[in-house]
């Protein structure tokens, strides 16, 4: 079989199908790329309903004693964003991107399991739609609350019948754990595909970083996520079994929720950063035209996360009364976390020194990411020391600083993702302009928003509040994050507009617009449901630059 | 004040931070964590402090480093070529994986004594017991060897740093999980149902110390506030005894007491001396004691008592003392009896 003839038979000329069967496809697909695709874009519509919430908190918090919003909704808003984010905009982001990249630069037709992999997805979208379905059914027949208002994390015993009677909770519990099931499905997806589906020559140590990044990630998702849904089976039989497990009037344990909880909890920022540390480590080498510096290390560090990120958890319960002992223990873990995150920031600025840095919209997301991860890692450092954590924890501090991780690094390396990736994607190039509005707005609204969140947690404002009391000091900071936000919407507006018109009306891209050197570039754009006519052969990490420098190629260093 | 390389820099970002590093005496905010106002208060400030001046230097070095690159090797006219490509260096990242473990020891161990100190404290002789207990949405105090019970005011005496009188606190949960925190006198600790914890403060000043609960605890958890009022010695030994009284009725308000009595209003709360013993809300025997009500959401003026009694929901909406649906007379009788609670 000769390659032309794979290649030639690629749709061109064929008249689209119409379009409820173009649909039905969709539906039933079982290609990586399309579910990565569906992924992404089901992400961005909960990302979506995530900020309205978000917006919503804003508007209400603008001055004391607002009246916007109940206290009721306000605390349906917090819930629910939370949840939203974390679970049905952060996750499935990164699950989209790891599904339409990881077969592509590993030089694969598909995942290994392709039905499971549209199982995931189902899964996961279902749960989505359960927990936006209890708007509609949360009330039950008790007339309780609609959405749910336990917070994200549903510390018990809140969550127990007596104290949230009606079904939010239950829609909240199995949204959970039916998408649950999903991660873990994908999870398990992902690890096999790296493991054996790897083109000829591609070692583990010649994969690209996105791989070994994702692959880490994968780990994570199953060792997390499993106790989460154990947690909330537990919780199912406390609320319909009438088991005790977290019925602390019968007995049960409050405490041991929230080790199940921050079990999961904490890794799942590893399984949300990792991926934007994964995108940061394709972009910032093509923008700066130089090779990812220390690659080992770079990998070392990443299993050194992964596997610290195991036993830090409960420094999100330094105030909940552990002993000396327990609390001294998770601040050496969680500092020493700092250390494999450090080199990572160095080994990303080496990458860029003595290049040649290219100032496109992807490239811009990343330095932002490089500047706000730092101050980040910085204030998670601060965070990390109990005493420390016994005044901000639990403050409008500990929202800003998770934030500047979730939105300063997650959602920034993802935006610069979604711009680096789009043109193999769609296979049609974005608006530059319109990507660097849409950067400038947003980093704008970025930091009025998170930057002065820190101060009102400086200066004793919990988080969860509803309203507060005037003359505290609060009330300026607040007005500016709430400025933030509509900067942040508008940004996103943008980005939103650009992606659509350039579908339809941008530059035809090229299969390979960034002269970049992993395998993905190597085939056309959008890539045919094969992949790869002929399945790739490489010899070192960067297959592409070998090809377009066959006088100096990569295997003589590596 | 030690002078500290961090107040400098403090004092060059702008007004706003200045405002933290402003001596106790006059606090930015009534709730700022860098005017503490008691030992393990001031202890994390210390700490804190440190840690600030670590990450704000490698803040600095890194954020210089960004900026040299981001600025030095922008792209240059000459196209074409691609620069150097470099592999990596074993130096450079041992470098800056061996100096980050240093800083990281020497930080571990500045927060693991700030640990010892503050959870390892004695327990004196002559120190003040307190019992909180977290209700959905307000405080309940009980000093168990004064024989006080109070609700959501929190009185306790001033500690001369010579001559320590810390108070104790013993943290308990009605229902679900709250969080004790006055920023000014130590961090917070957790009120969990089932699984008692402890916490000390000693103020070095007299003065009312505010805060609120810090743990999401339900739909009214914002206006769940803390007032914490330092008195001196014989300050706190005069309130102690009026609050060891039973409560003193009149007969002019026998009406209101008939009403209080003869309503739901005992299911809930007490009175001491009299047939009200419940325990589910405040303790109302010197209820006009205190400056607040509804667990410091409003003053505790004629006006609002009325109000809070006619529909407590329209003070608070989501509490869980209901409105009885009393007439005007009835609740302008049971405010004349609750005013007489001194």
């Amino acid at each position: 079989m000769s390659t032309e003839s794979i290649t030639w038979a690629t749709p061109q000329a064929a008249t689209p199908p119409p379009l409820v069967e173009q649909l039905h496809h969709w539906v039933a697909t079982v290609d990586h790329k399309r579910l990565g695709i569906l992924y992404i874009l089901y992400a961005l519509v909960f990302l979506v309903a995530g900020g309205v919430e978000a917006t919503i908190m804003r508007i209400q918090l603008i001055r004391p004693h607002n009246h916007f919003v109940s206290p009721e909704v306000f605390n349906r808003m917090f819930t629910m964003h939370g949840t939203t984010m974390i679970f049905f905009a952060a996750m499935p982001l990164v699950f989209g991107f790891a599904n339409y990249l990881v077969p592509l630069m590993i030089g694969a037709r598909d995942m290994a399991f392709p039905r499971l992999n549209a199982f995931s997805f189902w899964m996961t979208a279902f749960g989505g739609l359960l927990l936006y379905f209890s708007f509609v059914g949360g009330d039950g027949l008790y007339g309780a609350g609609s959405a749910p208002d336990v917070g994200w994390f549903a510390y018990a015993p809140l969550t127990s019948q007596t104290f949230s009677p009606g079904h939010s909770t239950d829609f909240w519990i199995l949204a959970l754990l039916v998408s649950g099931i999903g991660s873990v499905g994908t999870a398990i997806n992902i690890i096999a595909t790296i493991l054996s589906l790897r083109c000829p020559g591609m070692t583990l140590g010649k994969m690209p970083l996105l791989a070994w990044l994702n692959l880490t990630m994968a780990g994570l998702v199953i060792l997390a996520v499993s106790p989460l849904t154990a947690a909330q089976v537990m919780l199912l039989v406390d609320r319909f079994l009438g088991g005790h497990f977290f019925d602390t009037q019968a007995g049960g344990s409050a405490v041991i929720w929230m080790h199940f909880f921050w079990v999961f909890g904490h890794p799942e920022v590893y399984v949300l950063v990792i991926p934007a540390f994964a995108f940061a480590s394709e972009i910032i080498p093509v923008f700066s035209r130089k090779a990812i510096f220390g690659y080992p290390i770079m990998v070392a560090a990443t299993l050194c996360i992964g596997f610290i990120s195991m036993s830090v958890w409960a420094h999100h319960m330094f105030t909940v009364g552990m002993s000396a002992a327990e609390n001294t223990f998770f601040v050496f873990s969680t500092m020493a976390i700092a250390v494999p995150t450090g080199i990572k920031i160095f080994n990303w600025l080496a990458t860029m020194w003595g290049g040649q840095i290219h100032f496109q919209t992807p490239m811009l997301f990343c330095i932002a990411f490089l500047f706000q991860f730092l101050i980040a890692g910085l204030t998670g450092v601060m965070l990390s020391a109990a005493p420390f954590d016994w005044q901000l924890g639990s403050s409008y501090f500990v929202v800003a600083h998770f934030h500047y991780v979730i939105v300063g690094a997650i959602l920034f390396t993802s935006f610069g993702a979604f711009y680096y990736w789009f043109p193999k994607m769609s296979g049609r190039m974005y608006n530059e302009k319109f990507g660097k509005l849409h950067f400038w707005l947003f980093l704008i609204g970025f930091h009025l928003t998170f930057d002065f969140m820190h101060i009102p947690g400086l200066l004793g404002m919990p988080r969860r509040i509803y309203t507060y009391e005037p003359g505290r000091g609060w009330d300026i900071w607040n007005l500016i994050v709430t400025i933030g936000v509509f900067f942040q919407a508008a940004g996103v507006l943008v980005f939103a507009c650009n992606l659509f018109w350039s579908y339809f009306r941008g530059q035809v891209a090229g299969s390979d617009p960034w002269d970049a050197w992993t395998l993905e570039w190597s085939t056309t754009s959008p890539p045919p449901a094969y992949n790869f006519a002929a399945l790739p052969e490489v010899k070192s990490r960067r297959p592409l630059w070998d090809l377009k420098h066959p006088e100096d190629p990569d295997w003589h260093y590596e | 004040m030690r002078l500290s390389p961090i107040r400098a820099i403090l004092t060059l970002c702008g007004p706003a931070v200045i405002a933290f590093a402003q001596p106790a005496g006059s606090p930015f905010s009534p709730t700022n964590i860098f005017a503490p106002a008691s030992t393990p208060a001031k202890s994390i400030v210390d700490l804190s402090l440190f840690v600030l001046e670590v990450t704000a230097a490698i803040f600095v070095v890194v954020f210089a480093l960004l900026a040299y690159v981001v600025v030095k090797f922008r792209r240059k006219a000459t196209h074409g070529r691609e620069p150097a490509q470099v592999y990596g260096s074993t130096q450079l990242e041992l470098a800056w994986t061996v100096i980050p473990v240093l800083i990281v020891v020497i930080l571990f161990l500045a927060a693991a004594r700030v640990i010892g100190v503050v959870q390892n404290a004695e327990h004196p002789g002559n120190a003040i017991d307190v019992t909180v207990i977290g209700h959905q949405f307000w405080w309940e105090y009980r000093y168990p060897s004064l024989n006080v019970v109070t609700a959501n005011e929190l009185h306790i005496p001033v500690s001369d740093p010579a001559h320590p009188t810390p108070t104790f606190l013993t943290l308990l949960s009605a229902d679900t999980d709250h969080s004790f925190w006055v920023p000014r006198l130590a961090g917070k600790t957790d009120l969990i149902p089932n699984h008692p914890n402890s916490m000390w403060i000693d103020p070095h000043e007299t003065g009312l110390y505010l805060g609120q609960c810090a743990q999401y605890c339900g739909t009214q958890h914002a206006k769940m506030l803390l007032r914490v009022y330092v008195q001196t010695r014989e300050e706190f030994n005069r309130w102690i005894q009026e609050q060891s009284r039973p409560a003193q009725v009149s007969s002019i308000v026998s009406e209101g007491q008939r009403i209080f009595e003869r309503t739901a209003c005992i299911n809930c709360h007490a009175v001491a001396g009299t047939v009200a013993n419940g325990r589910y809300g405040p303790d109302l025997t010197h209820l006009m004691s205190r400056d607040t009500i509804a667990s410091g959401a409003v003053p505790n003026t004629p006006e609002n008592l009325r109000r809070w009694i006619q529909d407590p929901s329209t003070l608070k909406p989501g509490c869980k003392m209901p409105a009885m649906g009393l007439s005007d007379p009835q609740v302008n009788a049971v405010a004349a009896y609750l005013e007489t609670l001194r």
